[in-house]
């Protein structure tokens, strides 16, 4: 799967879809890919503020717990329900239905530190 | 992490040109899964899969003594084994402690013992440690392949494929046989809880039976099947895994493998620990847990009861042969071990709720 141009990526494998103020944020289809099955999202509460890069969460697949860290910082808006009874969505679409949170940004020039589509292929594929 | 010093199996090659994902385990490369977990996991539960378990220590044990030296050295019963007949045993420390648990199958002429593979080099100093007179032993670890087929399509696979009555081979048992025209060693064990063979084979047959079995059975649904899946069907059936519910210091008293312990011996490696473990009946035990919620339970997480602490996690994963419910065996102490009873997983400093329920899991239907 090629990454989808309009996103902004972080040498965590997770992405970001900059609108205005908010940001929707999920993981790459190389996570996702690289995790295996998931069976379970932990994800902050609404309205927590979070720092960019900052550990918030988990993803778990069947073998393995692993660290989610945003690739922006904020309020978190809204979570994705959906992930609680259907966590395998980031599997099938990561990019879609599959997304993990919305935050409204604290400083949007933090999208300068994060990686165009070009530029995530390349760590992507190593 | 340096892989030049891992050892690699004689499947070695197939695993990668079937996209294999390989991890160190046992110290070999292995694969952990092809295409997915839960899709590996499906295909042993309603028709087969293909596992490659040549990272186990094959033994062979030869000699007129064997049976009454395995006596002294195994909680279970060496000398009543009929030939060809399969059995579960466990070696003991002096504490009661388990120093591996194994597969002893008795042969027509000799007798072949399945260690864990990372268990294999302190076992083979044990058994040497141990020698007794009339007691010759050969370690083919590395040499000889271990190809596994598993699920309720497993007969049907394999027949036509051997020169044996597949179905005249008991639950348990084994005949020496040829697959695809390959000698082998036909074994009606497994470690998934399905219904399935054991093929022991020479690591030179071991791909050619391999691709044999996978090509003339894509269309049934075959699947070739990773360590990740087969952790997952094992925690299902109940069955320990060395590490985990079992240890040096975890006796088979405590991991509820007591139906293997023959007291009745008058002299093993580890029996007055273990007896004497038993009439107290005061021991942490190993119970099964299933979660309320949806976070998994992870080795290491603590486990409370009455808001105490009671113990910790010994295994878990998400179960979809338990409703997809997150299931986990526990170390805990004997009041928290009851069935029914209410524990609390701390995960990740909150802690979730769980109920004690009955082993296994999960069982066939019949």
């Amino acid at each position: 799967m090629a990454q989808p141009e309009k996103l902004l990526y972080s040498k965590e494998h997770e992405w970001v879809d900059i609108e205005g103020d908010v940001a929707t944020v999920g993981i790459t289809d190389y996570a996702q890919n690289s995790l295996g099955d998931i069976v379970y999202v932990e994800l902050p509460r609404v309205g927590k503020q979070i720092e960019q890069f900052g550990n918030i969460g988990v993803v778990e697949s069947v073998k393995a717990v692993s660290d989610l860290f945003t690739p922006i910082g904020g309020e978190v808006l809204e979570i994705n329900d959906a992930l609680e009874a259907d966590p395998a969505a980031v599997n099938r679409e990561p990019y879609g239905a599959g997304w993990l949170f919305k935050v409204k940004l604290k400083d949007v020039n933090e999208k300068n530190n994060l990686l165009p589509a070009q530029d995530y292929e390349k760590i992507a594929h190593d | 992490m340096s892989t030049t010093s891992l050892r690699r199996t004689a499947l070695y090659e197939e695993h990668g040109k079937r996209g294999a994902r390989l991890v160190p385990f046992a110290g070999f490369e292995m694969p952990v899964q092809y295409s997915s977990i839960l899709k590996e996991h499906d295909a042993v539960r309603h028709r087969a899969g293909l596992f490659d378990l040549s990272h186990m220590a094959q033994f062979i044990l030869d000699g007129p003594n064997v049976a009454s030296w395995a006596e002294t050295l195994t909680i279970n019963a060496v000398d009543s084994m009929k030939p060809m007949q399969a059995r579960y045993n466990i070696f003991c420390n002096p504490q009661g402690g388990a120093h591996d648990d194994t597969i002893f199958y008795r042969l027509a002429e000799r007798w072949m013992l399945v260690v864990n593979g990372a268990n294999a080099g302190k076992m083979w100093a044990h058994l040497n440690a141990n020698l007794a007179e009339g007691v010759r032993l050969e370690n083919l670890h590395g040499r000889n392949a271990l190809i596994a087929l598993q699920g309720p399509k497993s007969v049907e696979m394999l027949q036509p494929h051997v020169d044996v009555d597949l179905a005249s081979v008991k639950y348990y048992f084994c005949v020496e046989g040829n697959v695809y025209g390959k000698p082998a060693i036909v074994a009606r064990t497994g470690y998934t809880g399905e219904d399935g063979f054991e093929l022991f084979v020479f690591g030179e047959h071991a791909p050619g039976i391999w691709n044999a079995l996978l090509t003339d059975h894509e269309k049934d649904g075959l699947e070739p099947c990773g360590l990740g899946a087969r952790d997952v069907l094992r925690l299902e059936a109940g069955m320990p895994l060395y590490g985990h519910e079992l240890t040096e210091e975890i006796t088979p008293v405590q991991a509820g493998q007591q139906w293997a312990l023959k007291t009745s011996k008058p002299e093993f490696i580890g029996r007055n620990a273990l007896v004497e473990q038993m009439e107290r009946d005061d021991y942490s035990r190993i119970a099964g847990l299933i979660m309320k919620g949806r976070a998994p339970a992870r080795e290491g997480y603590p486990v409370y009861f009455e808001g105490k602490p009671a113990g910790e996690i010994r295994s878990g994963s998400m179960a979809p042969s338990v409703n997809g419910a997150n299931i986990a065996t526990a170390l805990v102490t004997k009041a928290a071990a009851t069935i029914g009873a209410t524990l609390e997983v701390e995960i990740r400093g909150t802690r979730h709720e769980a109920t004690v329920a009955p082993l296994p899991f999960y069982k066939r239907p019949k």
